[in-house]
């Protein structure tokens, strides 16, 4: 035995660390059809790593100090070495998170990836998700500038709707009567340490009921059901290290270059990464013409506008906007199909999934104008269609037209 | 199934067609090119001149002009009227309460004031100073209505006043004319302004040079990175049919 057999030896006697290494790698076995679609899992494990390492960067010269905050974070883009450079990729990696993941939770969608055994990967996943949102909200008050200090307003604004209690509930999150020095500090609490644990916490469980039940994949067949007798090992797994190790290393790549040109070219993206009104200090005396919520957030605020306040009340705005992820939790005892890939389902389901994604796309492109009739009109429409697509689909699903499953999967 | 992608097509596009005749203010295209270091001095000089006596760029350090070419001792010798050491940030003494009092408004610190207006929007603004007898410093501006801020520059501009036109049955401003002209031609005061947003986009990011070029760097490293990562996943994925 060689000397370092011998030290895996005596580790592996105290911690199940070879037991680990081939549970979730060299003998995690994945289906071999992953298509570009696979990717973003991955990926959105690297910008939570790059959020993680940029952010605790960031704290080391940022003030969460409402008198300090805005000028820290310029101090940052000046004067500490690479600062732009670490700034920049926090703030593009928020935005770069949320595109990740919604192709990410798209390709779950595609795939049937939520259905029996993976409800409660998905589950996890759209906590994953809710985190995230929280997460992006509270630092998005950090760095304390008109849209900072007037989004955050907007958004506790909507806890105070809730009848009864609403005005405590706003005043409680807030810890003031406005957006204050007070809520910086709590939020920044928030964002560097509370929700960054959750994630990672919730990002964890995510992975293990991943690996227990197995990777669903395009064709939407459990590869568990055809094993080499000998083995044990199913007839369409590879091992993820080091097929799919190496395999996402290209698609890092690809991300990064992306990831880089916006960084270093376009670190605005033309006002949808950092807006241009985030670049005046926050004013609690100036409320701007036009407050939009970063793109990320868009479709649910358009959700919200869209519905009309009732009984001089804004609760059911806010309500629908809530139901609208809500909804998310159901969507594997929703889904009566009898296949799983959008590779086998019918036609019902294909115009339906197409309905959703122009319906969530098109909410999000109006959640970011400002209020006119027609705005209105069709949020309302794209709303409809957005509930819809889940209501309805325990209906839908069951009386689609569905092809065969191959029994192995295909290319 | 041909008319079902048309519906979706059209569907999609519906809220980009219904918004897109949206009316603004129409802007003048500043001549903004921050790799020509002798316009970012001259500017540097304007705004170090006229904009520094009212508002500050506190986040700004003197010493950082070095990066468009300025010596250290150029700093110190020409630029460097409110401040001991280059070291500094680029304050002002006048206190924000006495600039309420005086404008109305307290005059908004301009580090990053190309971030938060665009470029064009500070070249027509800066050009855009007009005669107006009802707002108390006699000045008003075609894209910041009721401007606080008097026209400073007017002995270089000279004075403007607004000639209408009717659209829809309003009044609209259609041009400003020159009635009093100043000690610069119009196009020596358009390259001057030219001059002092080309800075004031330089300063709203300073690394914005170093950050384009770094990135090239950058993009290269991942292009040639891509090479033997791609190789290497086709090497290991021979064997799997």
């Amino acid at each position: 035995m060689s000397a370092l057999q011998k030290m895996m030896g005596w580790i592996d006697d105290r911690f199940p660390l070879t037991a680990t290494y081939k549970a979730h790698l060299s003998e995690y076995y994945a289906p071999k059809n992953f298509n570009f679609w696979y990717f973003f899992g991955s990926l959105a494990l690297l910008v939570l790593v790059l959020q993680i390492v940029t952010g605790i960067f960031l704290t080391m010269n940022y003030k969460p100090d409402a008198a300090l905050a805005f000028a820290s974070v310029e101090y940052i883009m000046r004067d500490v070495e690479w600062g732009w450079l670490i700034r920049y990729m926090h703030s593009t990696g928020a935005s770069m998170f949320f595109v990740v993941v919604y192709l990410h939770m798209f390709r779950g969608l595609m795939y049937g990836s939520y259905r029996k055994p993976r409800e409660l990967i998905w589950i996890f996943g759209v906590l994953i998700y809710l985190a995230l949102m929280a997460e992006a909200f509270l630092g998005y008050l950090l760095p304390w500038g008109q849209m900072s200090f007037w989004g955050a307003q907007v958004i506790v604004n909507l806890f105070a709707a809730v009848p009864f209690i609403g005005e405590d509930l706003s005043i409680w999150i807030r810890g003031d009567y406005v957006i204050s020095d007070a809520t910086l500090n709590r939020f920044f609490a928030f964002h560097v340490i509370a929700l960054p644990l959750v994630l990672i916490a919730l990002v964890a469980v995510h992975l293990v009921a991943l690996h227990e039940v197995g990777s669903n994949n395009p064709d939407g067949i459990e590869i568990k059901k055809k094993k080499d007798p000998a083995t044990g090992i199913p007839l369409d797994g590879i091992p993820f290290h080091p097929y799919y190790t190496v395999k996402d290393i290209v698609g890092v790549v690809v991300f990064l270059m992306v990831f880089s040109a916006i960084v270093f070219f376009a670190p605005e993206m033309g006002g949808y990464f950092l807006e241009a009104n985030n670049f005046i200090p926050a004013d609690p005396l100036k409320t701007p013409p036009h407050i939009a919520p970063l793109w990320y957030f868009t479709p649910f605020y358009a959700i919200l506008r869209a519905v009309p306040p009732m009984f001089g009340s804004q609760f059911p705005g806010v309500l629908a906007m809530g139901l609208s992820i809500v909804l998310l939790f159901f969507l594997p005892w929703l889904d009566r199909g009898k296949v799983k890939s959008i590779r086998y389902r019918g036609p019902i389901y294909k115009i339906m999934l197409a309905l959703f994604i122009i319906s969530f796309v098109g909410l999000g492109y109006l959640g970011l104008l400002p209020v006119t009739p027609v705005a209105t009109l069709f949020a309302q429409l794209f709303s409809v269609i957005y509930f819809l697509f889940f209501l309805l689909m325990p209906w839908y699903t069951s009386i689609d037209k569905t092809k065969p499953e191959p029994e192995r999967v295909t290319g | 199934m041909k008319r079902l992608k048309k519906f979706f097509l059209l569907l999609a596009a519906a809220p980009v067609v219904a918004f897109a005749a949206e009316a603004g203010i129409p802007l003048d295209k500043a001549p903004v090119n921050l790799a020509d270091q002798e316009s970012l001095q001259r500017g540097a000089r304007v705004f170090v001149n006229n904009c520094l006596n009212c508002h500050a760029a506190a986040s700004m350090r003197y010493v950082r002009m070095q990066d468009i070419g300025l010596t250290e001792e150029q700093i110190k010798d020409n630029l460097l009227f409110a401040a001991e050491k280059p070291g500094e940030t680029m304050t002002v003494g006048m206190n924000a309460a006495d600039g309420k009092a005086w404008f109305g408004a307290t005059p908004p610190d301009l580090s990053v004031v190309a971030r938060s207006r665009s470029p064009d929007w500070l070249y027509t603004y800066l050009r855009g100073f007009y005669r107006d007898e009802t707002r108390p410093t006699g000045w008003n501006n075609t894209v910041f209505d009721k401007v606080g801020m008097p026209h400073i520059l007017w002995d270089l501009q000279g004075e403007q006043v607004p000639r209408y036109k009717t659209v829809d049955g309003h009044e609209v401003i259609d041009r400003l004319e020159l009635t009093k002209p100043g000690s610069l031609t119009p196009a020596e005061y358009d390259a001057m302004v030219g001059d002092l947003v080309n800075y004031l986009v330089w300063m709203g990011e300073p690394a914005q040079l170093t950050r384009k070029r770094t990135g090239l760097a950058v993009l290269a490293f991942l292009a040639l990175f891509f090479i033997p990562a791609y190789y290497l996943k086709k090497e290991y994925w021979k064997d799997v049919h």
